[in-house]
């Protein structure tokens, strides 16, 4: 029923007021003392330099989606780990044939020079 | 807690395994070879589609299901995975020469060519939605990397981004769709689906499966990439999606909705009707306007899909068979006309508009009655494979209450002869252009355009051994 729901709404209303007003009355009340140290972006961290939109070599693409693809296949290598007394020489076999296909994406991306960094 | 070991048949998967092999090992052959033995790839991926050819013939009539029911040979899956590989060879054949203009000849290109034609195999043989999905995505990628191939050309990018962006869309809305029939149904097999009551959020799933389909068969309104990418693409690729892509497409849409969803007939084949008449319309009509060769045949194989869907709506036998004899005739045909085109580029330049094919007919009579025979076939003229092609998906219509579609798809047909002659008048009845040479054409295109050729001819004259192996093979 709808009417079940009320309490959620209720609720969306009394956190939306909550932050309004709490945000409204220190903008209001509070006191501002500004320095360069509050206005920097990391106040407690390295002084920032130049603009944020500067080229980045095209190399961490690479890295990164290599990356991405080697660990999503790692991924299934949980499963067949757990039950790895259940599926006895299938599933070893299974999993060699797997690593054996991946074996041939490493190797071409080896020999491509797709892990050289200059 | 123990598991089963699913029941491994691996002769059932055999054409998949084949070309997944010979994949891996173009790949690997990139890395050994020079780039002067990059053609040694090709003709590794041709023996490799040929093996594949040979253990599918061996699948006929084994009426068989595998791995948990999840694939499935029965003579329609065999006979679609027979037409793939045909497009796929002729494809093969068509690229030595134009990789090697074009500066694409790298052994990705092959191996590419096979991961994507391992994705189309799977696809007609999947009996279960998931092995479709994951099917499609297999077919897919490679396509998409294929479409943006020549990476100097930015129509080439642009083609492939798009073709990327808007398949990765197309697939979330198969995949939901996936969902809700798993969730109105409990499963995803296609059979058991069959087996459970209609429900509201099956056809909802249906409406969303269907959006997936469309979009990989080029439907009116999710056809808007397919002129864009077909221009863009390399031309052997274009070719190649033009017809295997549909073949894969249409053949696991047909099982889908014929083995699956028959108990919510009576909703889509409204709908599907519908669909059918927007995309011919629209395909031949768009196609009239089209200067560029490469557009025109895009409209056009719009067109040839809505042709195709008729089959669909007519459903029952002869609807299925006409969908597979037109399927095969299409792959024929229209490869044989991107041959045409192909094999009358010169260099890295094309004959892309209708106007540069003036005078052809006294440069190159051979060449241009072969582009001849192949538009007509397009138009659907007799004796040509088109002729037949559509003459039996209009009689299904006709046989099973659905007239008033045939007479749209023939009125249709007649638009069509408009903008296929086209090309031809300009080969027979126009000055030669200036800047082109007398083409040349390399004997490994020439095998293509004569095997087509030949298969065109044989299937317009002698249409009855087709027709017997298209009919009543889908297993349920």
């Amino acid at each position: 029923m709808p009417v079940d729901y009320l309490p959620i709404l209720v609720m969306l209303i009394v956190v939306s007021a909550f932050a309004a007003i709490a945000l409204t009355i220190s903008a209001l009340v509070g006191p501002r003392r500004p320095t360069p140290a509050k206005l920097s972006p990391y106040e407690s961290g390295m002084p920032p330099f130049g603009s944020a939109r500067r080229r980045v070599p095209v190399k961490y693409y690479l890295t990164a989606v290599l990356f991405i693809l080697f660990d999503i296949e790692i991924i299934f290598f949980y499963p067949w780990a757990v039950l790895f007394r259940q599926l006895g020489w299938f599933g070893l076999i299974e999993m060699a044939l797997f690593v054996l296909v991946l074996l041939v994406g490493y190797v071409y991306v080896w020999r491509k020079g797709g892990f050289d960094w200059d | 807690m123990s598991l089963s070991v699913p029941d491994l048949n691996l002769r059932i998967i055999a054409p998949v395994l084949i070309v997944a092999i010979s994949a891996l090992v173009v790949l690997l052959g990139e890395l050994v070879t020079s780039s002067a033995q990059k053609r040694g790839l090709g003709y590794a991926s041709l023996v490799g589609l040929l093996a594949a050819g040979g253990a599918a013939m061996g699948l006929w009539d084994a009426h068989a299901v595998a791995f948990r029911e999840m694939v499935r040979a029965d003579n329609f899956g065999v006979f679609l995975t027979l037409t793939i590989l045909a497009g796929a060879v002729l494809c093969i054949l068509l690229s030595f020469d134009f990789t090697r203009a074009h500066r694409i000849e790298t052994g990705e290109y092959y191996a590419l060519i096979l991961f994507s034609v391992t994705g189309m195999l799977l696809m007609v043989t999947a009996a279960d939605l998931i092995i479709i999905f994951l099917a499609l995505e297999l077919l897919s990628l490679p396509l998409y990397i294929l479409a943006a191939f020549k990476r100097e050309d930015e129509r080439s990018l642009e083609a492939g981004l798009k073709y990327f962006l808007l398949g990765a869309f197309s697939s979330a809305f198969f995949l939901y769709g996936i969902a809700l029939v798993y969730g109105a149904t409990g499963t995803t097999n296609l059979a058991r689906i069959a087996a459970s009551a209609p429900s509201e959020m099956l056809l909802i799933g249906a409406g969303l499966l269907l959006v997936g389909f469309a979009f990989k068969v080029a439907l009116v309104p999710f056809h808007w990439w397919t002129p864009d990418v077909y221009e863009g693409a390399p031309t052997t690729i274009t070719a190649f999606m033009s017809v295997a892509v549909k073949a894969a497409a249409f053949g696991a849409f047909l099982r889908a909705f014929l083995v699956a969803l028959p108990a919510l007939a009576m909703d889509w084949r409204v709908v599907l009707a519908i669909i059918a008449v927007l995309t011919m319309t629209l395909g031949n009509v768009a196609a009239l306007l089209q200067a560029n060769i490469k557009r025109m045949l895009a409209y056009s194989s719009i067109a040839h899909a809505g042709y195709i869907l008729i089959a669909l709506v007519a459903m029952g036998g002869a609807g299925v068979s006409a969908a597979l004899f037109y399927l095969l005739a299409y792959t024929l045909t229209n490869l044989g006309a991107f041959g045409a085109v192909i094999a009358l580029g010169e260099g890295e330049r094309e004959r892309l508009n209708v106007s540069d094919y003036g005078g052809l007919a006294r440069m190159q009579p051979l060449l241009a009655a072969m582009l001849t025979v192949f538009m007509l076939s397009l138009a659907g003229f007799p004796p040509f494979a088109g002729f037949v092609g559509k003459f039996l998906i209009f009689g299904a219509a006709v046989q099973n209450g659905w007239a008033w579609l045939a007479v749209v798809g023939v009125l249709n047909s007649l638009v069509s002869v408009y903008f296929y002659l086209r090309p031809v008048v300009a080969m027979y009845m126009s000055e030669p252009v200036e800047g082109w040479g007398a083409p040349r054409v390399a004997p490994l295109v020439a095998l293509a355009l004569v095997l087509a050729l030949i298969g065109v001819i044989a299937l317009g004259v002698f249409p009855a051994p087709a027709i017997a192996l298209a009919a009543g093979g889908l297993g349920r």
